[in-house]
């Protein structure tokens, strides 16, 4: 199986308090992998690191090597505002724009670097929404306030704000925390039809969830890797204690 | 019962505190109000906004040019000190951090806290000695450096009120930090940097000390950046101290039109800062 983005031994630290410890693991192309594990086990630290967003945090140091298609993000001369044009992210709260409309939000990542071409974004704006299901919603008032969404909707635009820039890699903090049931299942239909095109990597607390969407599953628990795995076996057969012990709810 | 009663009454006792309290605040300006507009109203034409003072003993006139040459001050002021101001927030929220950070916002208060003459004393030993003369731009150096500590410090409390997630939703696009600084943060937070913006103005409309040895005031029309220039707060001093109640007269209505300038700046800082926007 051939790794898009792969873990090599990686570390972080926020001054002394080491959050995540020597994690070594392969995310494959095209494939869903879900990060799950108890709060403030550093599923979330972990995800941030690939996409260098812990750059912006002082006290943050990586360490270790992390490989997209091979070559590391963190080598020196990188610049990170290309590799977060190559890795996408989602966050746990809906964050569109608030001083944007509905059709500027799809196209905010040309627009916040002038790179949009006026012919080009009503085409970019209806492809996005469309593979976003979001469409049909809102095409009669793209020019309305993203604010007037609803929490579903708004991460959906996320999502489409996202994938409008053609990033390779998704990453997903948590993306359904904040929705209803209804709302989570479209995202997560959404996150079953983007794997064809990217590789996603989503964080979450909800099991079912990570069963639901992901091909395989890795449980972290206190900074480290417990397993990791093709998701059925991670959750019909793992092979650690403690991994069992998260999954049949006996603690977390 | 009987404490019933007695909660009552001192209920009714500190509700009367406060109303008098608040009217207590409001009888000074209800009064200085009326005055002006007692005084400056009658005196206020057409000619005060058309023509510059006459000559000693001649009657008429009016402050034409002191209203320009504020307006240019002001403009001048805001040319240099709000550039500085804003990028100054947008450096200390977004990049500045430890001591650099730290030692420009203990400046600013200072500078904010220095009297206003003393400002006018830096402005004059920064520009009008070694242009060897009073200037308009002198002067607006000493509003500029009133408004900068302003500007700087109500436009970094406003940006630290955009939500840091918009921030990370703009890097994880794919945008330098700078553009999400410019484009993402500042942008969100117009309605409060134009608010601190307005008030600002309207304080440096109103400013007199620091013009008494920049800009120096002009009877005439100055339209030179090198030459003194005249400010309505200025005319207004010197027409108040003169012995000539013809002069007085237009110093009542040039209060009164300053009042009315700064009231009208709040009132657009207000309306401003109450007006619905997109996504607020």
């Amino acid at each position: 199986m051939n790794a898009k983005v792969s873990l090599e031994n990686m570390s972080v630290h926020f001054d002394t308090n080491h959050a995540v410890k020597s994690v070594n693991l392969d995310f494959p192309a095209n494939s869903v992998t879900a990060i799950i594990g108890p709060s403030g086990c550093g599923k979330s630290t972990l995800l941030r690191a690939i996409n260098r967003m812990h750059d912006l945090v002082p006290s943050a140091r990586v360490n270790g090597r992390i490989l997209l298609d091979g070559s590391d993000v963190y080598a020196r001369g990188v610049d990170p505002v290309a590799i977060r044009r190559k890795i996408g992210m989602v966050f746990q709260k809906p964050n569109p724009f608030p001083a944007m409309s509905i059709h500027d939000n799809v196209v905010a990542g040309y627009k916040l670097n002038n790179t949009l071409k006026r012919s080009e974004a009503d085409e970019i704006v209806e492809s996005c929404l469309k593979r976003v299901a979001l469409w049909d919603e809102v095409k009669d008032r793209l020019k309305s306030s993203a604010m007037d969404l609803s929490g579903g909707q708004q991460q959906r635009l996320c999502i489409a704000r996202t994938i409008a820039v053609q990033p390779e890699v998704i990453l997903m903090d948590e993306p359904c925390s904040a929705l209803d049931p209804i709302a989570t299942l479209k995202i997560e239909e959404l996150v079953e039809e983007l794997k064809e095109r990217y590789t996603i990597i989503i964080v979450t607390h909800n099991m079912q969830q990570a069963a639901r969407v992901s091909d395989s599953t890795a449980f972290m628990y206190m900074g480290e890797m417990v397993e990791s795995g093709p998701t059925k076996k991670i959750f019909t057969t793992p092979e650690m204690k403690q991994t069992e012990d998260y999954i049949t709810g006996r603690f977390g | 019962m009987k404490s019933l009663t007695l909660r009552h009454i001192k209920s009714g006792a500190v509700t009367g505190l406060m109303i008098l309290a608040t009217l207590a605040v409001l009888t000074p300006l209800a009064l200085v109000f009326l005055h002006i507009i007692k005084m400056g109203l009658s005196s206020l034409s057409l000619d005060f906004f058309t023509q510059i003072p006459k000559p000693t003993g001649e009657s008429g006139g009016g402050m034409a040019n002191g209203l320009f040459g504020s307006a240019l001050l002001i403009l001048l002021a805001s040319c240099i000190g709000l550039p500085i101001g804003v990028l100054g927030a947008v450096y200390l929220t977004e990049f500045g951090s430890g001591r650099l950070a730290t030692s420009i916002r203990f400046s600013a208060d200072v500078l904010a806290g220095v009297p206003s003459i003393i400002t006018g004393m830096v402005a004059y030993s920064l520009m009008v000695v070694p242009m060897k003369g009073f200037s308009a731009l002198a002067g607006a150096v000493a509003l500029a450096l009133i408004m900068i500590p302003i500007v700087l410090r109500t436009t970094e409390e406003q940006l630290k009120m955009v939500p840091g997630t918009l921030r990370e939703a703009s890097l994880a696009l794919g945008v330098p930090l700078w553009r999400t600084s410019l484009k993402v943060m500042l942008m969100s937070a117009t309605k409060g940097v134009v608010t601190g913006i307005l008030l600002a103005i309207a304080r440096i409309a109103g400013e007199t000390a620091p013009l008494l040895f920049t800009a120096l005031g002009n009877q005439f029309w100055s339209r030179k950046l090198t030459e003194p220039i005249a400010a309505l707060p200025l005319q207004i001093f010197s027409f108040a101290i003169a012995p000539y109640e013809d002069w007085h007269k237009l110093a009542w209505a040039g209060a009164l039109v300053l009042v009315c300038i700064m009231f009208g700046l709040n009132l657009g800082a207000r309306w401003f800062g109450k007006a619905k926007r997109y996504g607020n």
